[in-house]
């Protein structure tokens, strides 16, 4: 008999454990699981809510989705005839992105080549520490630098009219990427087992072929990571774009011209459009555009991840 | 420390000088010395492994023997910190003279983990991936690296199961599969040495008897060291048996003569078990 047990049985252990602590322990379960699952909660409400201030203009008959989407022609103050065509934005979104990513792509994982494998732990060390504060200087600031420093350079060197264009923004939008694209391809790199890199290197690898031959097959996925997280970058940001591209409607036929990005556009006219009207609510519409884009970006990353994977 | 303190034998502390004569066979060691940053990790160990012989590197934890091993294909030097004064003839060269190169000297001398550790591409990959390294890419034919995973696949007795799965992933295979593998990747290179490190310690019974059949079956054709913490293994595959305590080498004899009648009162403790 448990001597100090009243009912003279022997306690089980869990009656050890006061009800304070239960109760404690599910609340903070339950708290995980709320914040497991805000996420999807978040999205949905983001989405339902951009939806339904975009929603009116879409049923009415003034409003055409073909034109929304494959027309050039964007005149939503235009006292005669206003056209809301969207294409020469997503042009210029694509162009300004894709620029950027030809740039930013082999730096940023040529620096995390370099920072996994050919850099001292000092040198590495300090690197990061740089890298993730070019990381937080705020959008605005690279705008800035698009607008004075980046546009007299550009007409200086390559005799463009204008310095804000495709080359300025893809160059700015680049600086942004790269420290994203090279502190995640990084951690990609880091985390192939080390199994793998003593394997080929007792098998006379020199340390390039290292590289080519074991870490960036072993790390794809991650590293596709890190690309895809640059583009998201690239796609969703604003206020530099807004600064460096020139805010020209019209689909480039070089990186000398100016462009407007999707996202400039709301930027710089939702604060003007009345709230409701057709102008605010075609807007909204865009951001739908924008949102669709960036799923349909995570989505092909995610197809193709799988597809790799399906074919080991 | 449980065993008795005896002065090292006379034969290890006066270590005669390697002849050059027969510098070409196996390994030699002269008076190796290495240190992890201020810890000595090898003490003037001077050893010949015989070639085309099986040794085993037996002693307790921490004595030294995985760090001898992979002082032969200078893998220790991925760490940092690490200091090697001394000598080492490996096809009667020192691998630490300057001019030596390094992938040259891991293409003759052949390594095997503790853990199979296949890289993560297709079988047929995994072998001809030493191939790939070390020669240039036009030389290479379809049919040459055919041949080459079929002769080494074969030899250690894979190709009969995989032969049809050539593309599947290394890593998804069974474990022993994966360490057999691990060994049919270095034979395309023809190495004169194979270092194994404990590479049955993550098989199991069946696993371990299949990596030692496929020894005696290298054997003669290889020299090679294995460190094992298996008494028993050590007993079974070697030939010749070197015994190491506190990065010191105490004995090297033939397996027989080490285990019936050691000579040194530290190994004759040691396999009986009153230590390590």
């Amino acid at each position: 008999m448990a001597p100090n047990s009243s009912n003279g049985a022997v306690a089980p252990p869990r009656q050890a454990r006061s009800r304070r602590s239960v109760w404690g322990e599910r609340a903070i379960e339950l708290l995980i699981y709320a914040s497991g699952v805000s996420a999807i909660v978040f999205i949905l409400a983001i989405l339902f809510f951009i939806l339904r201030e975009a929603a009116p203009v879409l049923f009415s008959d003034r409003f055409s989705l073909t034109q929304f989407l494959f027309s050039t022609e964007w005149y939503p103050t235009s006292a005669s005839n206003v056209r809301y065509g969207t294409l020469a934005l997503s042009a210029g979104t694509l162009a300004v992105t894709v620029l950027a990513m030809v740039l930013a792509v082999p730096f940023g994982l040529g620096g995390a080549v370099f920072l996994s494998q050919f850099c001292g732990p000092r040198l590495r060390e300090s690197l990061k520490i740089i890298i993730e504060l070019l990381a937080a200087i705020p959008s605005v600031v690279w705008g800035f630098i698009g607008l004075t420093v980046m546009s007299r350079l550009i007409v200086t060197y390559t005799g463009a009219p204008v310095g804000v264009n495709v080359l300025n923004g893809g160059i700015i939008l680049a600086l942004m990427s790269v420290p994203i694209i090279v502190s995640i391809g990084e951690d990609a790199l880091k985390a192939v087992p080390d199994s793998y890199i003593e394997a080929a290197t007792a098998m006379g690898a020199t340390r390039w072929q290292l590289v080519f031959r074991v870490l960036l097959p072993a790390a794809r996925n991650g590293l596709l990571a890190a690309v895809l997280l640059g583009v998201g970058r690239a796609i969703g940001e604003t206020m530099a774009v807004l600064m460096a591209t020139g805010h020209a409607v019209q689909i480039p036929h070089g990186i000398l011209d100016s462009v407007r990005t999707l996202t400039a556009n709301i930027a710089a006219e939702l604060g003007e459009a009345p709230a409701g009207s057709e102008h605010y609510q075609v807007l909204f519409l865009t951001g739908v555009l924008l949102f669709a884009i960036t799923m349909l970006v995570n989505l092909a990353a995610d197809l193709i991840i799988r597809g790799v994977r399906a074919r080991k | 420390m449980a065993y008795s303190v005896d002065p090292p034998p006379a034969d290890t502390a006066a270590a005669p000088a390697i002849p050059e004569t027969d510098a070409g066979e196996g390994i030699w060691t002269h008076k190796l010395n290495l240190w992890y940053g201020a810890f000595q990790a090898l003490r003037d160990v001077s050893v010949h492994f015989r070639r085309g012989l099986i040794t085993g590197l037996i002693g307790p934890s921490g004595c030294g023997k995985t760090t001898l091993l992979r002082c032969f294909n200078r893998i220790n030097e991925r760490y940092p910190g690490v200091r090697t004064a001394g000598e080492i003839r490996i096809l009667g060269k020192n691998i630490y003279d300057p001019d030596v190169s390094l992938v040259e000297l891991r293409k003759a001398v052949g390594m095997v983990f503790q853990r199979p550790n296949p890289l993560p591409l297709s079988v047929y990959e995994n072998v001809v991936f030493g191939l790939r390294t070390h020669t240039p890419r036009s030389e290479l034919t379809r049919r040459l690296l055919d041949d080459e995973v079929e002769r080494a696949l074969t030899e250690v007795g894979l190709w009969h199961h995989l032969k049809d799965r050539l593309g599947a992933r290394a890593t998804s295979l069974q474990l022993e599969q994966q360490q057999k593998l691990c060994i049919a990747r270095l034979l395309p290179l023809k190495p004169d040495i194979i270092l194994m490190d404990e590479p049955c310690s993550a098989l199991d019974v069946e696993g371990t008897r299949a990596i030692e059949e496929l020894m005696f079956q290298l054997r003669g054709r290889y020299t090679i060291v294995i460190v094992t913490h298996n008494m028993a293994q050590a007993r079974r595959t070697s030939d010749e048996c070197l015994f190491m305590l506190l990065g010191e080498m105490v004995e090297h004899a033939r397996t027989a003569d080490l285990f019936l009648n050691p000579r040194d009162s530290r190994t004759a403790e040691y396999i009986e078990g009153r230590y390590g």
